[in-house]
C-alpha cells in the first residue's frame, strides 16, 4: 500500500525526499492529479503539494505573482481577475478530456508548461515563469530565477523546470508573469475552408499588422461541439483579436476584408469569444466520456494538416487544430498507432507527439512522449541525475 | 578596493604544448581559419568590458558546424580551453579569452539558411548579426524582435549566449521568448539539435537552458528564431520631468494601469546631454529625467494608447511632451538612446551595470545609486530600459587611473548588491561574464549555485567551455 505525504511546509517536504533519498525510495510527485495519466501501479508513495497553498505575494503594479506550488489555479484566477489581469498563457484544463478530478494547481500548470491558444503571441507557461523554489531529489531546498521579467543571472533552471513533469524536482513555490485582460476581444469566423485552405488563411492573417492572437481551425467533425453549436454550418477557421475597443474595431475589419477572399466570413461578440477560446484550449470536442487515443502534436504551422492527411489514408482519425495548424490534437477512432503517427510526424518536417489518454493497456504498451536522439536522451538523462542523483522520482503526468 | 577580477590559472601542460596545438588545430580547418600569430589575437584579446585582456592561445574561425566539431573533440581530447565568441561585443566580459583558451569565432558563419514566412521563422547561422535578420525580411513585412542596442554588430550565437534583450523586449520578450531552435555543439563535439519549427520541443527544455548559459553548455551554430509582421506604424513620444523620481514612479503606473507600450526607456539628464550631443535627435535639455515611450498599432490604437499615458504623465508631473512627427524624427529619437554607450564611450571610459529591479523599487533604486556613485567621487548617466526595471547605470571613470577604475568597480559592485537587495538581479540581459560573476553568492545561496554547476557538469564534464565565467572560482565542484 502505498503512502500519500502532504507536506505543510517546504522544510517537511524536503525531509520527507530526503528520507525517500537514502533508502531510496520511488516517489510520485502529484499537484491536483489532473493530468494524471500513468496509473500508479507499483504502488509508489506520492508526494503531494495539496496543503502548500496560498498565495506568497501578488503586486499588481508590477504584474507578477508569487505563489505556493499547491495554491488551485482557480483561486490564483479569482484573485487576477479582480485586478482585472491574467495567467497571459491561457492554462488549460484538461479534465474533462481525461476524466480525471481534483484540482489543478499552479504548479501543476508550470510543470506540464500547459499552454492554450495565445501561445504564439504570449509566450507558453515556461515564458511566463520567473523564479522557482524546489526541493532536488536530494533534499535539498533551491531557489532559481526570481521575480523580475528580465534576468540572465546564471543558468535559467526554471526553464528545465517548467514542464519536467515532476521528473527532476518537487517545485514548492513559482514566481510568474501577469498581463492586463484586454479590454475587449473579437472572433473572425470564416466557413467552409478544407484544412489545407485554413492553413493558407491563418498564414495570411498571422503575416498581417494585426496581431491576432489565436488561430485555430475546427473541421466539420468536430464545429458543432463548439459554444453549444452556435458556430455557422462548416468548417470553421476561427481567428481571435484583443486589445482596446478602437484598435480591435479597426483591425477586426482590416482582417474580415483579407480574409474575405478564402471564404464567407462573420464575426463573434466578447463573450461568444471567451467561451470559444476557452473550449478550443480545453479541446472540447474530445471531452468525449471515452478512453479513444488521443494525442498532442506539435509541428510547424505549416505541416499540421499535411500531417493529419497523411495519417487519413491509413487510419480512422479525428483531429482539429491551434496555433495556427501547427498544434494538433488528434484523436484516434481505434489504435494509438504510435509509430504511423511519429513516422509522418518525422516525414512532415519533425515535431513531437504525446499520447495524452488512452485505455489503461494501450498506455502501457505505447511510448507515451516522443522517442528523442540518443544523443538529446543521453543528456537529458544526465541532468536528470544532476537533480534527483538516486532517480526517485517517477514522473506521471502529461499535459 | 576590490582585488582585480581572477581568471583560472593557465594550465601549464597546455601552454607548453601551444606549438603542437595550433599545427593540430591548423589541420583541422582549411586555410586562413586559424589565428595563431601574436598581432593577430591582439583583437580577440577582450571584449565590450575593456578593463580585462588576455591573448589567446589561438583562434579559430571555423567555416561549418563540422569544424566546430572537430576543435571542440580535439580540445576535449587535450583539456584545452574554449572561448566561445560571437562579435565581441559583450559587456559583462563573457567573450575575454584566457591565456591557454582557444576562442571559437563565429565570424565566417555568416549565412541565412533559410526564411519561412508561412511559418514565420528564420534559420541562420550563429554569426548572422542580429540587425541582419530584421533587414533580410524587413522589405517584406518582417522582423526579428529582440533589438541590442549593439545590434549593428553582435551576433545571434552571442545573443544565444547572453539571452540579449533590448529596448523593444518590453512587449516582445527577450531572446529566450524568440528562440525555437539550435544546432549545438556539446564539449566532446557531439551536434545535437533542438526545437526546430514546431512551437515547443518533446522531453526536457534543454533549449532554455541552453539560452543565457554564456558559451558554457556547447556552441551554437546555428537558430531558428521567431519573425513576427511588422507593425501598421510606431510613434515614439518623449516626455521630460523634472526629477528621476517622477519619471520613475510615472512608469510605475503606467505598466500599473495595464498599458504595455512596445517600449519605455530612460535617461538621466547626464545621460540626455551626452546622446543630445552625439545624435542631434531633439531631446528637450531643460529636463532632469527624459522617457521615450513607443507605442505601435494602428493610428487609432497609438492615439487611444498615447491619451492614457499622457493623461498618467500628467499626474506625475510631466513638463515636456513631444510626439514624433515623421519617421526621420522617430529613427532620430532611437538614434539617440542606441547610441547612448557609443556617445558616452567618446567622453569618457565606463562600466554599464545590467541590474534589474522590481518596478515599485525604481525611484528608490536611483536615487541610491546616485549616492553610491557620488560617494566614490564618481559621475553616472542612467539610460536603460525602464518599462521592464531593466537599469544601465554607466559609471564615468578614466581607465588609464587604476585607483579610479578601482573606485569604478567598487561603486558598480555596491549598485548591484542595491539592485538584488531591491528584490531584483544582477543581471537583466547583459550575463554575469567575469564582471559579476563574484557578486553571485549575493544573489544566490551556495546551494543554488551547486544545483546550477551540477546541471552545467552535465553538459560540460570537465570544465574547457568558458570556465573563467559566471560562477564564481572558488566553491566550485572538485574537478
Amino acid at each position: 500500500m502505498s503512502d500519500l505525504h502532504e507536506p505543510v511546509s517546504e522544510d517537511a517536504a524536503a525531509r520527507i525526499i530526503h528520507t525517500a533519498s537514502i533508502v531510496p525510495a520511488p516517489l510520485v510527485i502529484r499537484g491536483g492529479g489532473t493530468r494524471s495519466l500513468v496509473p500508479n501501479d507499483e504502488q509508489h508513495d506520492v508526494l503531494s503539494s495539496a496543503r502548500l497553498s496560498g498565495i506568497v505575494s501578488y503586486n499588481p503594479a508590477e504584474m507578477t505573482m508569487t505563489a505556493k506550488s499547491g495554491t488551485p489555479l482557480a483561486d490564483i484566477l479569482a484573485v487576477l481577475s479582480e485586478k482585472r489581469q491574467m495567467l497571459s498563457f491561457e492554462p488549460s484544463d484538461l479534465r474533462p478530456v481525461l476524466g480525471t478530478t481534483g484540482t489543478p494547481t499552479i504548479g501543476g500548470v508550470f510543470a506540464t508548461n500547459a499552454s492554450g491558444p495565445r501561445r504564439f503571441i504570449a509566450g507558453a507557461a515556461r515564458d511566463n515563469l520567473l523564479g522557482v523554489r524546489f526541493v532536488n531529489g536530494s533534499g535539498e531546498i533551491v531557489k532559481a530565477g526570481g521575480r523580475v521579467m528580465k534576468n540572465v543571472t546564471g543558468l535559467d533552471l526554471a526553464k528545465v523546470l517548467a514542464g519536467s513533469r515532476g521528473s527532476l524536482a518537487f517545485l514548492t513555490e513559482v514566481t510568474f508573469r501577469l498581463l492586463p485582460v484586454p479590454e475587449t476581444s473579437a472572433t473572425i469566423v470564416i466557413s467552409g475552408l478544407d484544412d489545407a485552405q485554413a492553413t493558407a488563411a491563418m498564414a495570411t492573417a498571422l503575416s498581417m499588422s494585426v496581431e491576432v492572437s489565436g488561430a485555430a481551425h475546427l473541421p466539420e467533425t468536430v464545429r458543432g461541439h463548439f459554444i453549444d453549436g452556435a458556430l455557422p454550418a462548416q468548417p470553421a477557421t476561427v481567428l481571435r483579436l484583443e486589445g482596446l475597443s478602437a484598435s480591435v474595431a479597426v483591425r477586426s475589419e482590416k482582417l474580415q476584408a483579407a480574409m474575405a477572399a478564402f471564404g464567407l466570413v462573420s464575426t463573434l461578440d466578447p463573450g461568444m469569444t471567451d467561451r470559444l477560446w476557452g473550449e478550443i484550449r480545453d479541446v472540447r470536442p474530445y471531452a468525449d466520456q471515452t478512453e479513444r487515443p488521443l494525442w498532442r502534436v506539435s509541428v510547424a504551422p505549416t505541416a499540421g494538416h499535411q500531417l493529419v492527411a497523411a495519417l487519413r489514408l491509413e487510419t480512422g482519425v479525428d483531429a482539429f487544430y491551434d496555433w495556427q495548424g501547427g498544434l494538433v490534437w488528434l484523436r484516434m477512432e481505434a489504435d494509438a498507432e504510435a509509430g504511423l503517427l511519429r513516422h509522418f510526424v518525422k516525414a512532415v518536417g519533425g515535431g513531437h507527439a504525446t499520447l495524452i489518454r488512452a485505455p489503461a493497456a494501450m498506455l502501457a504498451a505505447t511510448p507515451i512522449l516522443q522517442p528523442e536522439p540518443d544523443a538529446v536522451a543521453a543528456l537529458s538523462a544526465r541532468i536528470k541525475a544532476k537533480f534527483d542523483p538516486k532517480g526517485i522520482f517517477r514522473s506521471g503526468q502529461v499535459g | 578596493m576590490p582585488d582585480k577580477i581572477a581568471f583560472l590559472p593557465p594550465k601549464k601542460s597546455v601552454l607548453d604544448r601551444r606549438d603542437i596545438i595550433v599545427a593540430d588545430l591548423s589541420d583541422l580547418l582549411p586555410k586562413g581559419c586559424l589565428v595563431s600569430e601574436p598581432r593577430g589575437l591582439v583583437p580577440f584579446e577582450t571584449d565590450a568590458f575593456i578593463a580585462y585582456r588576455n591573448v589567446p592561445l589561438a583562434v579559430a574561425l571555423p567555416e561549418t558546424t563540422a569544424q566546430v566539431a572537430a576543435i571542440l573533440k580535439y580540445c576535449s581530447r587535450y583539456d584545452i580551453p574554449v572561448v566561445p565568441r560571437g562579435a565581441g561585443t559583450s559587456l559583462s566580459g563573457g567573450a575575454i579569452p584566457q591565456s591557454d583558451a582557444v576562442v571559437i569565432g563565429l565570424s565566417k558563419l555568416s549565412r541565412i539558411l533559410d526564411v519561412d514566412y508561412a511559418n514565420r521563422t528564420a534559420t541562420v547561422q550563429a554569426g548572422v548579426t542580429n540587425l541582419n535578420i530584421s533587414e533580410a525580411v524587413s522589405a517584406d513585412g518582417y522582423f526579428y524582435a529582440p533589438d541590442p542596442s549593439s545590434q549593428l554588430a553582435c551576433t545571434i550565437g552571442g545573443n544565444i549566449g547572453m539571452n540579449s534583450g533590448g529596448a523593444h523586449c518590453l512587449k516582445y520578450g527577450v531572446t529566450t521568448n524568440n528562440l525555437l531552435g539550435v544546432k549545438l555543439v556539446l564539449f566532446d563535439g557531439t551536434i545535437i539539435d533542438l526545437g526546430g519549427k514546431a512551437l515547443d520541443a518533446p522531453g526536457l527544455d534543454l533549449l532554455g537552458l541552453v539560452c543565457g548559459s554564456e558559451g558554457q553548455l556547447g556552441i551554437v551554430t546555428e537558430a531558428t528564431v521567431r519573425l513576427i509582421a511588422k507593425p501598421e506604424g510606431a510613434r515614439p513620444v518623449l516626455f521630460g520631468f523634472q526629477s528621476s523620481e517622477e519619471a520613475g514612479s510615472c512608469v510605475a503606473e503606467i505598466i500599473g494601469t495595464g498599458i504595455i507600450p512596445v517600449a519605455i526607456e530612460f535617461m538621466d539628464k547626464p545621460a540626455i546631454e551626452i546622446c543630445e550631443a552625439f545624435a542631434h535627435a531633439g531631446y528637450p535639455m531643460d529636463v532632469e529625467a527624459l522617457l521615450i515611450v513607443e507605442v505601435e498599432g494602428s493610428e487609432a490604437e497609438m492615439d487611444a494608447m498615447l491619451a492614457s499615458i499622457i493623461a498618467i504623465a500628467g499626474r506625475h508631473g510631466v513638463s515636456t511632451i513631444r510626439e514624433s512627427q515623421s519617421a526621420n524624427e522617430a529613427a532620430l529619437i532611437w538614434k539617440g538612446r542606441k547610441s547612448a554607450f557609443g556617445a558616452t564611450g567618446r567622453i569618457a571610459d565606463y562600466i554599464c551595470m545590467d541590474g534589474t529591479v522590481p518596478l515599485s523599487q525604481l525611484s528608490y533604486v536611483l536615487r541610491k545609486t546616485g549616492e553610491i556613485v557620488a560617494r566614490h567621487g564618481l559621475r553616472v548617466a542612467n539610460v536603460f530600459h525602464a518599462g521592464d526595471g531593466n537599469m544601465h547605470p554607466l559609471i564615468l571613470y578614466n581607465i588609464n587611473d587604476p585607483e579610479d577604475a578601482a573606485r569604478a568597480e567598487e561603486a558598480g559592485n555596491e549598485i548591484l548588491k542595491l539592485c538584488v537587495d531591491a528584490g531584483g538581479c544582477l543581471t537583466g540581459e547583459h550575463g554575469v561574464g567575469i564582471e559579476k560573476r563574484d557578486l553571485m553568492l549575493h544573489q544566490f545561496a551556495q546551494v543554488d549555485l551547486d544545483q546550477q554547476m551540477t546541471v552545467r557538469a552535465a553538459f560540460d564534464p570537465h570544465w574547457i567551455m568558458n570556465p573563467s565565467k559566471v560562477f564564481p572560482l572558488e566553491g566550485r565542484p572538485a574537478a
